[in-house]
């Protein structure tokens, strides 16, 4: 594993750098006996200096449940978690605000009985990164397509219901995309056992 | 130009055949199939299908340990090995809060950027090819051995590099490599003029590529496409500017755009891209700064706080994002890879409907397509 830090010659202190992330986990008493544990304190120490401000929603203006992320946190601006049958209606919305669908997948949530259905959109010309998830049941997973509004869709749906088996109904050619043509398994679920 | 309307008011008979183009044909560049209806020598209908080299990377990512993922990545656009490993490494990074050694970074930028040209030198070399052009195929691959072999010399690794590791790169950059570089920079500027004078302003090839493939801006938007296909489109996104990411923002380079829309522009696109790299690696090697290249208190065994977190990179062939689910444990639970050239084939069947075939793989070349980034 060379995951870990070889041991650095101790340059560090003319290196003007990285202040933030050392006062954190050094001042948190942790053990340094597991590193873990050293790592869980910087992570928990860390947002009690964050949330003074919320971050702004750039979709504000949309009747939709969007709500503002840390993009340095997360790695998007903007998410909303909406109910099943609204992810047309937000893929409408979006596309009237000039974005573009960056990829559709799954996550199953074997425990819960759920599957989530994460959308990720971006916008071309800002920094704007927007998720839309939605949950529907591990037993049934039927959603309406969006194809009709981002025909890129059509492969990322494909996609999905190879790993997942969740079915994009009005979708107009839900074969296997990936995997074998004759393929009736679902990789990506987590009871899945080759 | 003789239309499929005027043949067919001369009394052609109109019928369609299906036609197979791979799954190995050359023109594809790998092991792609698209089944063609055609009408004569137009396309009616050209549908890419994929999956013949799919070797399921986001199962592999949900059985194995984030650093025994990482080689992974190298292995998906193998061309651009080294911003793939990036997107990574950098998603992991930001989940864990790992401050990343300015140095590390700068050798990070560095070797992207070396990568990024040989990417474009295959594809300018193979492309070229399709069109019927030998030779420049033998130039590019004479420029790209040079930056092989400088990377190489610090990663121990020609083509699926695995350099860069979580919380910095593997090892520290030499002299021999600052002088090696400086030296591929300076030959690679007369070199590039010669491929303008050789191959960008020949008449042939530019009655290939004008107003051949055209991909209009909204079409881009409407099918995710991003790269050099949609800076091709008149459009400047880039991720390097437009969500800066590692010291990215610290570096003065022009997005390059062209707003004909035609395989011309997504050509000339990746040929300023090049230059501007150039630009990127030298301001890079004047600014690099003294220090570690791996960041302290990595941890041995990684755990990822609870949650999904996203990364974007711009790859040679446009965004590639990695989205890490997390439920806290040492294996991650899902590992998603949006890869830009499955984004940019989507397109192909819209836009080639209508065309000649050879035109279409003009068109198809123009994408600057991967087959294992699509199919992963």
């Amino acid at each position: 594993m060379t995951t870990s830090s070889e041991p650095q010659p101790k340059a560090d202190s003319a290196l003007p750098s990285s202040p933030p992330a050392v006062p954190a986990s050094s001042a948190a008493p942790a053990p340094q006996a597991a590193a873990a544990a050293g790592l869980q304190s910087s992570v928990t120490s860390k947002p009690t200096a964050v949330p003074a401000s919320p971050p702004p929603n750039p979709l504000a203006h949309l009747p939709l449940p969007f709500k503002g992320v840390d993009y340095a946190a997360k790695g998007y601006h903007c998410e909303a978690t909406v109910s099943p049958d609204q992810v047309v209606a937000v893929a409408e919305a979006l596309d009237k605000e000039g974005l573009s669908l960056d990829t559709i997948t799954g996550v199953d949530w074997m425990a819960e009985g759920q599957m989530e259905v994460v959308y990720d959109y971006f916008h071309p010309a800002k920094a704007l990164r927007v998720v839309v998830r939605t949950h529907i049941p591990r037993d049934n997973p039927e959603i309406a397509t969006i194809h009709k509004v981002f025909p890129g869709a059509n492969w990322h749906e494909r996609e999905t219901h190879d790993f997942f088996g969740i079915r994009f109904l009005g979708h107009p050619n839900l074969t296997p995309f990936l995997l074998p043509e004759d393929a009736d398994f679902h990789p990506l679920r987590k009871d899945y056992a080759p | 130009m003789i239309t499929k309307e005027a043949i067919i008011s001369n009394g052609a008979p109109s019928e369609t055949f299906t036609l197979n183009l791979g799954p190995q044909h050359p023109a594809t560049h790998g092991v792609l199939r698209v089944k063609m209806t055609m009408d004569g020598e137009y396309i009616v209908r050209a549908e890419p299908v994929c999956g013949y080299i799919h070797r399921m990377q986001e199962k592999m990512g949900e059985n194995r340990t984030y650093a025994q993922f990482l080689p992974n990545t190298s292995r998906i656009d193998y061309l651009s090995a080294m911003i793939y490993t990036h997107g990574f490494v950098g998603a992991v990074e930001r989940a864990l809060k790992l401050q990343v050694p300015p140095r590390a970074e700068y050798i990070r930028v560095i070797t992207s950027e070396m990568n990024r040209i040989s990417s474009h030198l295959v594809w300018w070399g193979a492309f070229l090819l399709d069109l019927g052009g030998f030779t420049p195929l033998l130039y590019a691959f004479d420029d790209r051995e040079k930056i092989l072999d400088l990377l190489e010399s610090i990663t121990g690794s020609r083509l699926t590099y695995s350099y860069f590791r979580i919380g910095g790169v593997y090892n520290d950059i030499d002299d021999s490599f600052i002088k090696g570089t400086r030296a591929f920079v300076a030959q690679m500027r007369p070199r590039l003029k010669m491929y303008r004078a050789l191959v960008t302003d020949n008449i042939i090839l530019r009655k290939r590529l004008i107003d051949i493939g055209p991909i209009s801006k909204e079409m881009c938007r409407r099918y995710g496409a991003t790269g050099p296909v949609i800076r091709g489109s008149g459009v400047p996104y880039d991720v390097r500017r437009v969500e800066p990411y590692s010291v990215y923002s610290e570096f003065d380079f022009v997005i390059p755009t062209f707003p004909e829309t035609d395989s011309m522009a997504r050509y000339l696109v990746r040929m300023e891209e090049m230059a501007q790299s150039l630009r990127i690696i030298e301001q890079g090697l004047d600014k690099l700064p003294a220090g570690p290249v791996m960041a302290e208190k990595v941890p041995r065994v990684l755990k990822l706080p609870a949650g999904d977190y996203c990364y974007a990179v711009e790859a040679a062939r446009g965004r590639f994002a990695v989205r890490i689910v997390s439920d806290g444990k040492e294996i991650p639970y899902r590992v998603k890879l949006r890869t830009p050239s499955l984004s940019n084939l989507s397109l192909f069947e819209e836009a080639s409907a209508g065309m000649l075939l050879p035109d279409a793989l003009a068109l198809m070349g123009s994408l600057d397509l991967v087959i294992p980034d699509i199919d992963r």
